[in-house]
């Protein structure tokens, strides 16, 4: 049990000491939020959906959480080049519970990423639509959290160098972002793309976040919640799977 | 405490362990030798759980690394060859981690702790980060956090690559002190072969993957008549220099050092 803990206080203090990194990955959902949000706002509105900065925020968030979580988790590259991974591997402590420190290490920091840009989409004019939601939001973004840090240890520790890194960016955590309905909405799409956003597990974080945050949801945050639920508990066995195969 | 039998480890074509056999006893300090690239750190990865050999009987305190891993880590402690620190923690940190790894009680800890970075005089930068040390830092807190527990199996894997006199004369008296205090067996190995000479009982000298010569440091040197181990050393293993493929980590090193990342 204790090994899960410093593993995963490991993880925050990293965080809090990388201060330039924590602004940098503000610049990014700040982007979208002006560029997007004030952009297409004009054609949004003219659709008859009303406020697209509303509309978008929540898949802002949602985006920041899966970029922070998926990228935290495959800072198991980095332990891997600079050799602390051997440290862990020889310890004493069951493989599960080391993957387990380093997931909900990354998830925590990601759900502090996720805060801090729902902060700056307040600042931007996003209004919470009930204030007694955001419990309910709370436990979506650790949900998107875990997940995805889950996924990125998984890819942690199959990938042996950060040439993959490219690789997953390009097909995985843009595809999974761009194909989450955290742009547009989910109503009326064309038949295929229909289908891939039901497969992308991003949907049900961003439909749950936004069903809690300002109450509009396509599939209602039960099933949001259980399939969220469900392909945390598939990732962070495969993902613990993986890990404890690893030789160096 | 350790036997090896017929050991091998193939990658592909490539066998970097060539059935290799050897026991080391309970309390015996036992050294490996080679040249770079004879299949050191290959073995030392079969024994420590961090590599599935090919092939051969491998067994520690008893136990078979592969089925009872974890009951194996709990039994041995490792100093690497290559660096195997947190950059982003300070000393103390990493002692702590490691500490927590290792299920030493809290107090313990902490008094081992300022006791090992006095003796290896990082006490004072226990609060920095360690991608602020220097190489020899480095070197020094490796070896600081590997005898922070008590193991059965004490593993260093080049440990004095690297560091000073006073630092390698503070670690042998230390490993010594160990071995005689707390009974702890010692596998290590060196490209120093005075090192060799002054503290392993016995020897085992590994040359392309195959063992060529076993003894104690005396035995070696009438084995091949020579005066010191040196010479015994090369007469065994030739005087051909060796060359290691760069792996996909030292790679990786590298291309960190060229985006400036100095972790």
């Amino acid at each position: 049990m204790s090994a899960i803990y410093v593993l995963w206080l490991r993880e925050l203090r990293r965080y809090v000491r990388s201060r330039a990194q924590i602004v940098a990955s503000l610049g990014q959902p700040l982007l979208y939020l002006v560029a997007l949000g004030f952009g297409l706002g004009p054609v949004f509105q003219k659709a008859g959906q009303g406020s697209y900065v509303q509309f978008v925020a929540p898949g802002i968030i949602s985006m920041s959480i899966l970029f922070s979580s998926i990228f935290s988790g495959m800072g198991l590259l980095w332990d891997r080049q600079f050799g602390f991974l051997k440290e862990t591997l020889v310890a004493p402590v069951p493989r599960f519970q080391i993957m387990l420190g380093k997931t909900l290490g990354a998830a925590t920091v990601a759900v502090i990423q996720g805060l801090l840009v729902a902060a700056v989409c307040f600042i931007a004019g996003f209004r919470f639509a009930d204030l007694r939601t955001i419990p309910l939001a709370f436990l979506f973004m650790i949900l998107i959290g875990c997940l995805f840090s889950a996924l990125g240890t998984a890819i942690g520790s199959v990938l042996e160098n950060i040439q993959g890194f490219q690789l997953v960016m390009n097909f995985l955590v843009m595809p999974i972002f761009f194909l989450s309905g955290a742009l547009y909405p989910l109503s009326n799409l064309p038949g295929a793309l229909s289908v891939v956003t039901r497969l992308d597990p991003l949907t049900y974080g961003v439909d749950g976040l936004r069903s809690a945050l300002i109450g509009v949801s396509t599939f209602g945050f039960v099933a949001d919640l259980s399939v969220l639920f469900a392909v945390t508990l598939v990732f962070l066995t495969i993902g613990s799977r993986l890990f404890s195969k690893i030789q160096v | 405490m350790i036997r090896v039998d017929n050991l091998l480890k193939k990658y592909g074509d490539f066998t970097a362990v060539d059935t290799i056999s050897f026991h080391v006893a309970a309390g015996e300090i036992f050294a490996f030798l080679g040249p770079n690239g004879a299949g050191k750190t290959t073995t030392i990865k079969m024994l420590t759980t961090l590599l599935l050999p090919t092939g051969g009987t491998l067994e520690i305190d008893g136990l078979d690394p592969i089925r009872n891993s974890n009951e194996v880590r709990k039994r041995f402690g490792i100093v690497f060859q290559d660096p195997s620190l947190d950059g982003d923690m300070t000393a103390a940190e990493n002692m702590e981690i490691h500490g927590v790894f290792y299920h030493v009680p809290r107090k313990i800890r902490l008094e081992r702790t300022e006791l090992l970075l006095k003796l290896f005089e990082l006490w004072e930068k226990r609060n920095e980060q360690v991608k602020v040390f220097s190489g020899g830092m480095k070197r020094r807190l490796e070896i600081a956090r590997g005898l922070l527990h008590t193991p059965k199996i004490l593993f260093l894997d080049e440990p004095t690559l690297g560091l000073d006199p006073q630092t390698r004369n503070q670690l042998w008296t230390h490993v010594k002190h160990l071995n005689q205090k707390e009974g702890v067996t010692v596998f290590l190995t060196t490209h120093y072969m005075d090192e060799a000479d002054r503290v392993a009982q016995r020897i085992a000298i590994i040359d392309h993957g195959k063992i060529v010569a076993q003894g104690t440091p005396q035995e070696l040197k009438q084995q091949t008549g020579k005066e010191s181990l040196e010479d015994a050393f090369l007469s065994l293993t030739g005087s051909t220099i060796r060359d290691e493929a760069a792996t996909s980590a030292d790679q990786m090193r590298q291309m960190a050092k060229m985006w400036g990342n100095k972790r």
